[in-house]
């Protein structure tokens, strides 16, 4: 019964994210952006040391999907807000289901919508110099996935905090851009400030992204086992968080 | 019919904060009744519907909604009710039929049944030819029915209407209350539902009328009428003081009079009309029957009326306040 409940969320949310599909394609648009205008201008005089021995752009490339992931993530948690304001929250409070069912059918449609996402960007992946494999291109997914559902569900922990749109822009703007920068997306996380290196460490996205180097361009900085470790505890802990806050709610 | 009550409420009370919405409410509803809650905005019916279906906690008190204790058997009692919320709740990036489908699905219709019920609630509102249409391109009305097909999906035993023909044009409004009779006499389904208007809440076998979170009077339309007073008739003649004195010699009446001419009250008017016109006792040029209205029964039970124009702009205040994410 409320494996339906998890379902007709999770359905209801693929069908608009299907419908859009204008909104789609524009996800692309901000990928684009950062591997060839900034990747590609930066590529000149960015000199990479260490193990990598790749393009820059082709660096860039597992960070931009997990910027990609994060901003699909929390997208899509708004929309618990939205639902609120306008009314839909209700028709499924009053049906006879339990409330952790729709957190979960939200965090999960998140997850799905954020990956499919993600994975799409891989489409630029010839033109950034990154040969693509299929356990690759699969262990990408799996990442993207697992990291979707730790920040879908710290999204819904914050939304269902907040009592407006713009109060949850607000402080998702304060979070998500540094998140991004501090995840190693665009440099990496060595030889940093010693503060730096401290807030990259408490970052979810860091480890996703590590995940996904390690997926598409064989690099990492962390151990794996660290990384998944992290990204499937987030994913608990930030679940139960979102679903002990909604439940208060009302 | 059988006499089983569908909705009882004892002692209901919500406060929020300082605040006190529902002050003790008590009421019983049978089945097969439409029952109505009259009342200005503020009342507290939206509290009380909110509490009957689950979705608000009960500060005090007890309530059962077909057979089953809202605070304890909530998924009994949710699966048995329908509800149309006072704000709309319907998914507009979705079509009519997915909206059904989903909400089949929530609540744990096999497939087949889905089908067959969308198509059943499609026909009834009359909305099939629209079925594929993205809610966004509907209008008010359709929106409406919609709402009320949804609720239906399901085959609730009760239906709570919270004022589902607000903003509604009036042929609109005349269409819902149809379907809602029809519903009652076919189905035997109990409906519960709340209005402002006045004209509207005499549809409803019964009604409780509520200010200020409490019910001050509850009874049939008609017997609220009877307790405010007689009906009043106002004659135009062609000779008033001849009008007087007929009207106390032949029937005992002390009439008065007034600008429009002659006045008086009677018991029963339409009844009364007649008898004294076919004595021809004098010449009538034009007559006025007006019978007492629910509004009149507001003003005996609080001094104060409901103006339309006053709710129109705490609506907006309302609408406002939600905007701005002031909920709950
Ligand atoms: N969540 C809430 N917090 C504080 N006051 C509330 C809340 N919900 C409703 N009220 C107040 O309770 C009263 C009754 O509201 P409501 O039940 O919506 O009235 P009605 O539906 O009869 O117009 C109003 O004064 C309203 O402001
Ligand atoms: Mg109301």
């Amino acid at each position: 019964m409320s494996l339906r409940a998890v379902y007709v969320v999770w359905l209801r949310e693929l069908i608009k994210f299907w419908r859009e599909k204008a909104r789609i394609v524009t996800s692309l648009v901000q990928p684009a952006v950062w591997l060839f205008v900034m990747g590609k201008g930066l590529s000149g005089f960015v000199h990479l040391h260490g193990p990598f021995s790749g393009s820059y752009t082709a660096f860039m490339l597992p960070g931009v999907m997990g910027m990609t992931v994060l901003f699909a993530s929390i997208f899509s948690s708004v929309s618990i807000i939205w639902d609120r304001d306008f009314g839909f929250l209700k028709e499924m409070l009053v049906a006879p289901v339990p409330r952790s069912a729709l957190v979960f059918g939200k965090i999960l449609s998140g997850a799905t919508v954020a990956m499919i996402q993600g994975t799409l960007v891989l489409i630029f992946s010839p033109f950034v110099g990154v040969q693509l494999s299929f356990t690759g291109v699969l262990e990408a997914m799996g990442t993207m996935f697992l990291l979707s559902l730790s920040l879908s569900g710290l999204g819904i922990a914050v939304a269902t905090r907040m009592t407006s749109m713009q109060g949850f822009q607000l402080v998702m703007n304060f979070l998500l851009m540094p998140m991004y920068f501090l995840s190693g997306a665009i440099y990496p996380l060595q030889g940093l400030p010693t503060w730096m290196s401290a807030i990259a460490r408490i970052d979810p996205l860091a480890y996703g992204v590590d995940a996904l180097k390690w997926a598409l361009i064989r690099f990492h900085q962390f151990s794996l086992s660290v990384d998944y470790a992290v990204l499937v505890g987030l994913a608990v802990v930030f679940t139960l968080i979102a679903t002990s806050l909604f439940k208060m709610e009302g | 019919m059988t006499n089983r009550v569908m909705i009882e409420a004892r002692g209901l009370v919500k406060r929020y904060g300082d605040f006190t919405a529902v002050k003790g409410i008590e009421l019983e509803v049978q089945e097969g009744e439409i029952f109505g809650f009259l009342g200005p905005n503020g009342a507290g019916k939206s509290t009380t519907i909110k509490m009957l279906t689950t979705i608000s906690r009960l500060t005090d008190g007890l309530a059962r909604v077909a057979g089953h204790d809202v605070t304890r058997e909530t998924d009994e009692v949710r699966s048995s009710l329908g509800i149309v919320f006072q704000d709309p709740t319907l998914d507009i990036g979705l079509t009519a039929w997915e909206n059904l489908y989903l909400h089949g699905l929530l609540y744990g219709l096999a497939s087949t049944e889905i089908r067959e019920r969308a198509d059943a609630v499609l026909a009834m509102m009359e909305l099939q030819e629209r079925r594929k249409d993205l809610v966004k391109t509907f209008s008010g009305g359709m929106k409406r029915r919609l709402e009320i097909a949804r609720g239906l999906m399901h085959r609730p035993k009760v239906l709570f209407l919270d004022e589902p023909t607000v903003g509604l044009d009036p042929q609109t409004r005349a269409r819902i209350w149809d379907y809602v009779k029809t519903l009652r006499d076919e189905n035997g389904l109990t409906i519960f539902m709340t209005t402002h208007y006045m004209d509207e809440a005499e549809h409803c076998d019964r009604i409780a009328i509520m200010d200020q979170g409490e019910i001050i009077a509850l009874d049939t339309p008609d017997n609220l009428k009877r307790s405010v007073g007689n009906d009043v008739i106002t004659l135009q003649t062609a000779n008033d003081a001849q009008a007087i004195a007929a009207l106390a010699a032949n029937f005992s009446i002390t009439a008065r009079s007034v600008q429009g001419g002659v006045q008086f009250d009677a018991e029963d008017g339409e009844t009364f009309l007649p008898q004294l016109l076919a004595r021809n006792l004098f010449h009538v040029t034009s007559l006025n029957l007006r019978k007492p209205t629910l509004d009149d029964v507001f003003m005996l039970l609080t001094g104060r009326t409901i103006r339309e124009e006053d709710l129109g702009a705490r609506d907006q205040m309302r609408e406002a306040f939600r905007q701005r994410g002031n909920r709950r």
